[in-house]
């Protein structure tokens, strides 16, 4: 069983690479997101490293959610979703399976991009790698939340926008905590490690709710 | 045909007339039309006449405050929309559970029908929340925990709305909508610690907590009415527009049956 998930995960990682841009797509959308910002708000370097924590995670959560409408939909148009079915795997961990090779594919990119991006906004080095060590905690939520999204609106073609607005009001805890623990390093008077902790029980529980609701989703959709 | 089947609609394929005479016949449903027909109109009348008593109340006899004035009144319609907007999402959710356990048809067209009411409610409370603020607080929006909250909460109803249009098959819908209102109520109280992190200008919380309301009786009363008043008001809105959409569907399967004999 284990090995027939890991399959699952590595072809989910496999054609998200591969398939109409992939990674890349996500990596460029996350760096035009982060150079517009200071086109809005003008180059003042200072406010921009102070606010850069919180310009990073809105990037990397807008270009999780963008990805995720294909994530099962894909499945269903070849027929693999009905494999999955008939393979007698427990549909959770599917899904748990898809979520951890969409976020290896989409999510870990963004993370390795970070760092990178963030230079461009004049963030010092530690909080730096305080956001950095966040997004990595904190984006695979933000994948198996959206993958709630995605599994409710597989049955019909209308995913993109109709995903991220349900989607959208379920990360709200996810870019409080992360934000609030990168920011812990620039300015806060919250030292960084409860909301980093809380950060990562964030992410436990979307990894419990989010396999059963998006499970239950799917076997809604089969009938 | 049992009650659940008769809701939904025929799949595809022509009906024959004593198949047609059995979705006519939607056992449980029309119980509930009939059942909610004779209730609702004294429902309505106890609304409305809480709503009169409660206003009379809140405009008249209760006394302005010695630190706001007159603008305390508001308080009598935004606390009860407040209480109502997290009513409204328990009772969604209970439906849901309905939908997703016992697959009760009622419980559908309820979570359905409650969903616009409730946001409305919501809406309310917003409104009203920031028209008490500018002569409070001086401005219309604070990005404050309790008014932050009952803003997700509004746009959780907003997404439940879209995801229900989304879908054209009601059954369907209903499934996905019951996962989704279930998924919410268990992220609100998440949402709402994690809005209560940044804590702001917003009082605390002063009719429910240990040691007896802290508002003084003259106002408790009137807002205790009001808030009667209020929940038999959601009540009635919710029963007729879950009427509204048991008829909405019986004429979706009355025309598809009209299709399905003509053609």
């Amino acid at each position: 069983m284990i090995g027939a998930l890991a399959a699952i995960t590595g072809r989910t990682a496999l054609l998200s690479l591969r398939g109409s841009g992939g990674a890349f797509v996500g990596v460029v959308f996350f760096l035009a997101v982060v150079v517009v910002v200071p086109f809005g708000i003008g180059p003042d370097l200072n406010l921009l490293a102070r606010i850069g924590p919180a310009i990073l995670w809105i990037g990397a959560l807008f270009a999780t959610l963008l990805g995720l409408d294909r994530l099962f939909q894909d499945d269903r148009d070849d027929g693999s979703l009905d494999l999955f079915f008939l393979s007698g795997l427990p549909l959770e961990l599917v899904v748990l399976a898809k979520a951890v090779g969409h976020w290896l594919a989409t999510g870990l990119p963004l993370v390795i991009a970070a760092p990178v991006l963030g230079l461009l906004l004049g963030i010092a080095p530690l909080p730096l790698g305080a956001v950095t060590l966040t997004l990595l905690a904190g984006t695979p939520a933000l994948t198996l939340i959206g993958a709630i999204g995605a599994s409710l609106t597989v049955a019909f073609n209308r995913g993109g926008l109709l995903v991220a607005v349900l989607v959208l009001p379920f990360t709200i805890p996810v870019l409080v905590f992360g934000v609030s623990a990168a920011s812990a390093t620039i300015v806060g008077p919250v030292p960084f490690l409860p909301p980093f902790l809380i950060l990562l029980a964030l992410t436990l529980v979307s990894a419990v709710v989010a396999p059963i609701a998006g499970a239950a989703a799917l076997r809604s959709s089969m009938e | 045909m049992t009650a659940a089947a008769a809701l939904q609609l025929p799949k595809t394929g022509r009906l024959t007339k004593s198949n047609a005479m059995a979705f006519v016949d939607l056992a449980n449903p029309t119980r509930y039309l009939s059942l909610s027909g004779r209730f609702l109109p004294f429902l309505w009348a106890a609304a409305l006449v809480g709503l009169a008593i409660g206003l009379y109340l809140a405009f008249f006899v209760a006394p302005a405050d010695y630190q706001q004035g007159e603008t305390v009144r508001i308080m009598y319609i935004h606390v009860p929309s407040a209480w109502l907007s997290m009513f409204g999402y328990s009772l969604m959710a209970i439906a849901s559970l309905g939908t997703l356990v016992w697959r009760h048809p009622l419980a559908d067209v309820a979570a359905k029908s409650i969903a616009p009411v409730g946001a409305a409610f919501t809406f309310l409370a917003l409104l009203t929340g920031s028209l008490w603020g500018k002569p409070m607080w001086g401005t219309y929006w604070v990005w404050d925990a309790r008014l932050t909250s009952v803003l997700i909460l509004f746009l959780m109803y907003l997404g439940l709305i879209a995801l229900w249009r989304a879908v054209d098959d009601p059954g369907r819908a209903a499934r996905a909508a019951a996962i989704l209102t279930l998924v919410g109520a268990v992220n609100l109280p998440i949402i709402k610690f994690s809005v209560d992190w940044w804590n702001t200008l917003h009082q605390p919380a002063s009719v429910f907590r240990l040691g007896g309301p802290t508002i003084d009786p003259s106002m408790l009363w009137p807002l205790l009415v009001m808030a009667l008043a209020m929940t038999l008001l959601f009540l009635a809105l919710s029963v007729m527009a879950m009427r509204n959409e048991i008829l909405r569907r019986r004429i979706r399967t009355l025309q598809r049956m009209a299709a399905g004999l003509a053609g």
